[in-house]
C-alpha cells in the first residue's frame, strides 16, 4: 500500500467517524419519518426508497403529507423545491470547497447526499474537502437514514419514548459543534451568530415571517443577515482559513 | 395507488437531487468577487444557528430540558469542539431531564 491510499484510508474513516454520531441522530428522526410513511399509506420497500433517494427530513415529510393530500406531482415537485432550497445555498458555498483538479463526477455524487449535518461537517473541514471524507461519512449516515424510515414503519413503537425524547436533540447538538467553536477565535462569526440566535427568535413573532413555513424562514434569515455580514465584514482568504483551521 | 406513490418518490427525488447538483456542476470555478465569497462564508453559521434556535427548545417534551441541552451544548462545543461529544451531552441532558 502507498503512502497516498494510507492517508486516503485515514480520511475515509475519519469522514465514519465523524458521520457515525449523524447518523445516530438519523436514525431516531427517519424512525419518526416511517410512522408518518406507515400512516400515509406506504410499505416498507416504499419507505426505504422514499429516504434512500431523498435524504431530507422536512422535504419527506412534506412529500409525505402531499402523497396524503393526493396532490398533482407538479405541486408535489413546487412543494419539495420550497422545502429544499437551503440545500441550493448549502451547495453554492460547498462549492468553493474543492480542490481545482477534482475530478467533475465527485461533484455529481457528493451532491446526492448534501444534508444539513453532512455539509455542517462537510464545510468545516480543514482545506479543500475530500471527497473520501465525504464517502465515509455517507457510509455511516445514508444507511441509518434508510433503516431508521424501515424499521419505523416496521415497528413504529419499539423504541420507549424516553429514548426517541433524547435523540431528538442530537441533531442539533451538531450544529452547534460546528458553529461554536470558531467563535473562539473569530469576533464577526461571533456576533453572526448572535444574531442569528436573537432574529431567529424574533422572527417567530414578527408578522409575514412568522406566518412563513420553517423552510422559507430559514432562507430568509439565511439571505438577510448573510448578505449583511458580507457587506458590512467581507472576509479575506487568510482569515477563513483561520477560523476553519483553528 | 402503488404505482403512483412510486411516481411522487421519483418526483421528489429528482427535486431533492437537481437542488443538490445544480449548483455543485456549475459553479465550476473558485469565486473571486469577495462580496460573494463572504456571503458563503457567513452561510452555514447562519443557516445552522437559525435550524438550531429555537426549534431545539421544542424538540423535546419539556422546554427546559431544551433549554438546559442548548446550554450544555453550547459549553461543550466551545470547550471539547468534539462532535460527537457535543450531540451526546445533549441527549444525555434531555435523558437526565426526564429522570427528574
Amino acid at each position: 500500500m502507498n503512502e497516498k491510499t494510507i492517508v486516503k484510508r485515514k480520511v475515509f474513516l475519519k469522514g465514519m467517524k465523524d458521520g457515525a454520531p449523524i447518523g445516530l441522530g438519523y436514525f431516531a428522526v427517519s424512525f419518526s419519518i416511517g410512522i408518518t410513511a406507515k400512516n400515509t399509506g406506504l410499505n416498507l420497500l416504499q419507505g426505504f426508497f422514499l429516504s434512500l433517494l431523498n435524504n431530507a427530513s422536512a422535504g419527506e415529510v412534506a412529500g409525505l403529507s402531499s402523497i396524503a393530500a393526493k396532490t398533482s406531482l407538479i405541486t408535489l415537485a413546487v412543494v419539495m423545491l420550497v422545502t429544499n432550497a437551503r440545500y441550493l445555498l448549502m451547495s453554492c458555498a460547498l462549492s468553493q470547497k474543492f480542490a481545482p483538479d477534482m475530478p467533475f463526477y465527485h461533484r455529481l455524487l457528493i451532491a446526492f447526499d448534501i444534508t444539513d449535518e453532512i455539509f455542517g461537517i462537510g464545510i468545516s473541514y480543514p482545506g479543500y474537502l475530500e471527497p473520501t471524507y465525504m464517502y465515509g461519512a455517507f457510509l455511516t449516515t445514508i444507511p441509518m437514514w434508510a433503516a431508521g424510515t424501515v424499521l419505523g414503519i416496521a415497528v413504529g413503537n419499539i423504541l420507549p419514548q424516553v429514548i426517541v425524547n433524547a435523540l431528538s436533540v442530537a441533531i442539533y447538538g451538531m450544529f452547534l459543534a460546528v458553529v461554536i467553536p470558531p467563535c473562539r477565535k473569530n469576533k464577526v462569526i461571533t456576533g453572526v451568530v448572535i444574531t442569528s440566535f436573537v432574529l431567529s427568535y424574533a422572527s417567530k413573532y414578527i408578522p409575514l415571517i412568522s406566518k412563513a413555513s420553517e423552510s422559507i424562514r430559514v432562507i430568509i434569515l439565511t439571505v438577510l443577515i448573510s448578505g449583511f455580514a458580507a457587506v458590512l465584514f467581507p472576509v479575506n482568504d487568510s482569515e477563513r482559513e483561520e477560523a476553519v483551521n483553528e | 395507488m402503488n404505482k403512483s406513490i412510486y411516481a411522487y418518490i421519483l418526483v421528489m427525488a429528482a427535486v431533492s437531487y437537481l437542488i443538490r447538483v445544480f449548483p455543485l456542476a456549475v459553479i465550476r470555478k473558485p469565486i473571486t468577487n469577495k462580496y460573494i465569497k463572504s456571503f458563503l462564508y457567513y452561510i452555514p453559521y447562519v443557516t445552522l444557528t437559525v435550524m438550531t434556535f429555537p426549534a431545539i427548545i421544542y424538540a423535546t417534551d419539556s422546554k427546559i430540558s431544551g433549554i438546559a441541552s442548548l446550554a450544555i451544548g453550547i459549553l461543550l462545543a466551545f470547550f471539547t469542539r468534539n462532535l460527537f461529544a457535543v450531540a451526546l451531552g445533549c441527549c444525555l441532558t434531555v435523558l437526565l431531564f426526564s429522570f427528574i
